[in-house]
């Protein structure tokens, strides 16, 4: 918000554009609230352990809201993303724990080590991801058909595809998941207990492949051709086309970087919770949505950021832990505060377009009713 | 069923093809696998009454919230270019609101019409608010709706502090299940009745068409001096009154409320019926018997993957199977590839048959 007097044509001659504006905002808001969060309850939030813990929790939901935040910026969306990480997840845990015999048969004919069926399972998880994203790119961009249906068609054939993998929830075995959940420690942001010893920071490994993930997405929505290609066709798909954009490949990559994150999100999840089930990653997909507009992503395209996604999914779940640690016990409070803070950001976005809208037709003072996109009533 | 249709009724209404080649696929199939799958009989209930049983009747039977629904999503749809996603959490809030009225005090006829206005009240109160974030704050209708379909299932809990009541009354036995006397399960005749209602609205108000002017163009609505923003709230009012009678059906089914299991999921087969049903989910025309035929074959195809015992948690699976396909069938670029290849055929024939009169 504080932005705003920067468009003074003396330090700044570009306006603000509307992915900046939304990101700042979202940025303002999350240190807001992790400060007040702070002086408040103090506690637990004063230590980096807290963020931490929210990142562990959280890297497969960073993963996921990157893929939608392309998928979104392109103007499509897709929901199967959770369904997809969910499978994934279930795969992933059969794989370690030896119940998909097809694997195990692999394994064993070939003499391998325990742990090489890891290696097994990230091959699958990322194979599982790009079926998904190619397969519905194929029929969103090429057969033009509407992305929600076939997004959900995908999200309830991954769903069921779980329970037919296996109805009973599965695990993994403790020795691999040894290996999996190997937690990096940062002693210098570790704090002392009351006994008086340090206990470092910890931090999955799940967290630095989110990291990672967001860079390379940063960097590929910024610098590389395919990235600026997703904002063009998203923006107008018309004059996408008329500049030379391959607007069906456009597309289809899309879909295709955000089947292959969910599939990444998925490994990430399993190596979080160790865990196959068929309630796996509920509601992700609407979680990821929720993440991505809160970091300023419009569902009708061209406008967006990864990093605001970043922040989006770590100010819902702050919301989350506020809420836990506030005392509201109640199990409805989580959702109704998510829905509250979700409401609060949705209308502050909406306003916020809205007089930079009517600011910037009030400076061209030409043509009043044609031109901008949105319209005042 | 609906099958039976003239050339010039298909004609008219092309975009009913799909949903109509569904069901009747659907049908063909399943009298293929068992010729009696459709037969209907008349059983004694518990209570001694004569009802209708049999597959059909179960399809139409359990359609019955997801067709209501449907017909509001319709609307939503074809006015605002988007979807309400929080049609089954709405629907559990007034579901919860239904109970909770009636807890109060003895159930009888005119506290059940009491409980039904105010649940009616509280979702069309709540259809309002996702209708005024649409329409007076321009926020597209799954963003806006999204709010409620995060928390809304929490807010039904809440209401009923907790707890998921049951309320046993014939009055309720008789709008979930049977009226004394009918045969038909009271839910299709709820439907039939919702139908009729829409029917006369658009048959005797200019709704349906200024509903489908705001969705085509809503500047040019304006200009033509049709309240747009007010047509778009108007239709989610109606989806939340088609949310509070979709939660009554569904609560008198079972004779209780249960927040988590109440319409579950059943936001994404509404959206999925409409777009069944040949309307575009971008808004503009539409064809409300298209949604709700849309709807039965959804329902069908559910039932048929049932009776095919295919356990109820996979049945999603092979739903997703069906609907790609269905969507592949319905795509604008197979359709045209489809008709191109028809017309190379037919311009291809009367040549043949004409080198062989030669």
């Amino acid at each position: 918000m504080n932005k705003l007097p920067d468009r003074s044509p003396a330090r700044r001659r570009e306006p603000v554009t509307d992915t900046q504006l939304l990101l700042s905002i979202t940025i303002c808001i999350f240190v807001g609230m992790y400060i007040m969060a702070m002086l408040i309850w103090g506690g637990g939030f004063k230590k980096p352990q807290m963020l931490f813990d929210i990142l562990n929790d959280n890297a497969y939901l960073v993963i996921i809201s990157c893929g939608l935040t392309i998928v979104m910026i392109t103007g499509s969306i897709d929901i199967s993303v959770g369904g997809v990480t969910a499978l994934v997840a279930m795969v992933g845990v059969m794989i370690l724990n030896g119940s998909n015999h097809l694997f195990d048969g692999l394994i064993a004919s070939l003499g391998l080590a325990e742990s090489w069926r890891i290696v097994f399972a990230l091959i699958m998880s990322l194979l599982i991801g790009l079926a998904f994203g190619a397969v519905q790119g194929f029929l969103i961009a090429h057969l033009e058909i509407q992305p929600f249906i076939i997004t959900l068609a995908g999200m309830f054939f991954a769903r069921g595809m779980i329970t037919i993998c296996s109805v009973d929830p599965q695990k993994a075995p403790q020795d691999l998941m040894d290996i999996l959940q190997k937690r990096i420690e940062i002693p210098w942001l570790g704090s002392v207990n009351k006994k008086g010893v340090l206990i470092p920071a910890k931090m999955e490994i799940g967290v630095v492949i989110a990291a990672v993930i967001v860079v390379l997405v940063f960097i590929l929505l910024r610098r590389r051709k395919l990235g600026r290609g997703f904002y063009a066709v998203g923006g107008n798909r018309q004059s996408a086309l008329m500049l030379g954009v391959n607007v069906r490949h456009t597309r289809f990559m899309a879909h295709l970087i955000c089947g292959l994150l969910s599939g990444i999100a998925g490994f990430v999840f399993m190596m979080h919770t160790g865990a196959g089930n068929a309630t796996n990653a509920t509601a992700a997909e609407m979680n990821a949505i929720a993440s991505s507009i809160i970091g300023g992503t419009l569902l009708t395209g061209g406008v967006g950021n990864v990093i605001g996604t970043f922040f989006g999914v770590l100010t819902l779940s702050t919301i989350k832990s506020i809420v836990t640690t506030s005392g509201l016990r109640d199990p409805w409070w989580q959702s109704i505060t998510t829905g509250a803070m979700l409401s609060f950001f949705i209308l502050l976005q909406s306003v916020v377009l809205m007089r930079k809208n009517r600011r910037r037709r009030k400076a061209k003072k030409a043509a009043p009713t044609n031109g901008d996109k949105p319209k005042d009533g | 069923m609906r099958k039976k249709t003239g050339p010039q009724f298909l004609a008219n209404n092309s975009q009913l093809l799909i949903p109509l080649i569904a069901i009747l696929l659907l049908v063909i199939f399943n009298l293929i696998r068992d010729p009696g799958f459709f037969s209907v009989s008349i059983a004694a209930n518990n209570k001694g009454d004569p009802v209708l049983q049999g597959n059909l009747i179960s399809i139409l039977n359990g359609a019955s919230e997801l067709a209501i629904l449907s017909m509001g999503m319709t609307l939503v749809t074809a006015a605002s270019g988007g979807q309400d996603i929080s049609v089954g959490a709405l629907a559990a809030i007034a579901g919860s609101v239904f109970v909770k009225v009636l807890k109060g005090g003895v159930v009888s006829g005119p506290i059940v019409i009491a409980a039904f206005l105010a649940c009616c009240a509280v979702s069309m109160l709540f259809g309002a608010f996702n209708g005024s974030l649409v329409s007076f704050f321009r926020i597209q209708p799954m963003i806006a709706t999204l709010i409620l379909f995060t928390c809304g299932r929490s807010i039904a809990y809440w209401i009923n502090g907790g707890a998921t009541p049951t309320i046993e009354s014939p009055i309720i036995n008789a709008v979930g299940s049977f009226i004394p006397g009918i045969p038909v399960p009271t839910p299709i005749l709820i439907v039939i009745l919702m139908g009729i209602l829409f029917a006369l609205i658009f048959r005797f108000t200019t709704l349906g068409l200024y509903i489908q002017t705001v969705g085509i163009n809503q500047g040019a609505a304006r200009l033509n001096g049709i309240n747009a923003v007010g047509i778009k709230l108007l239709s989610f009012i109606i989806l939340g009154a088609c949310c509070a009678v979709a939660g009554t059906i569904g609560v008198s089914r079972l004779g209780l409320i249960n927040h988590e299991t109440l319409l579950i999921n059943i936001e994404m087969d509404a959206i999925l019926a409409v777009a069944i049903g040949g309307n575009s989910l971008g808004g503009g025309k539409f064809k409300m018997l298209g949604s709700v035929l849309g709807a039965y074959a959804i329902q069908a195809l559910t039932i048929t993957l049932y009776a095919m015992k295919v356990p109820s948690t996979d049945v999603k699976a092979y739903k997703a199977v069906v609907i790609v396909i269905l969507v592949v069938m319905g795509s604008p670029v197979v359709k045209d590839a489809m008709s191109r290849f028809w017309t190379k055929l037919r311009s291809k024939r009367p040549a043949a048959a004409g080198k062989e009169v030669a």
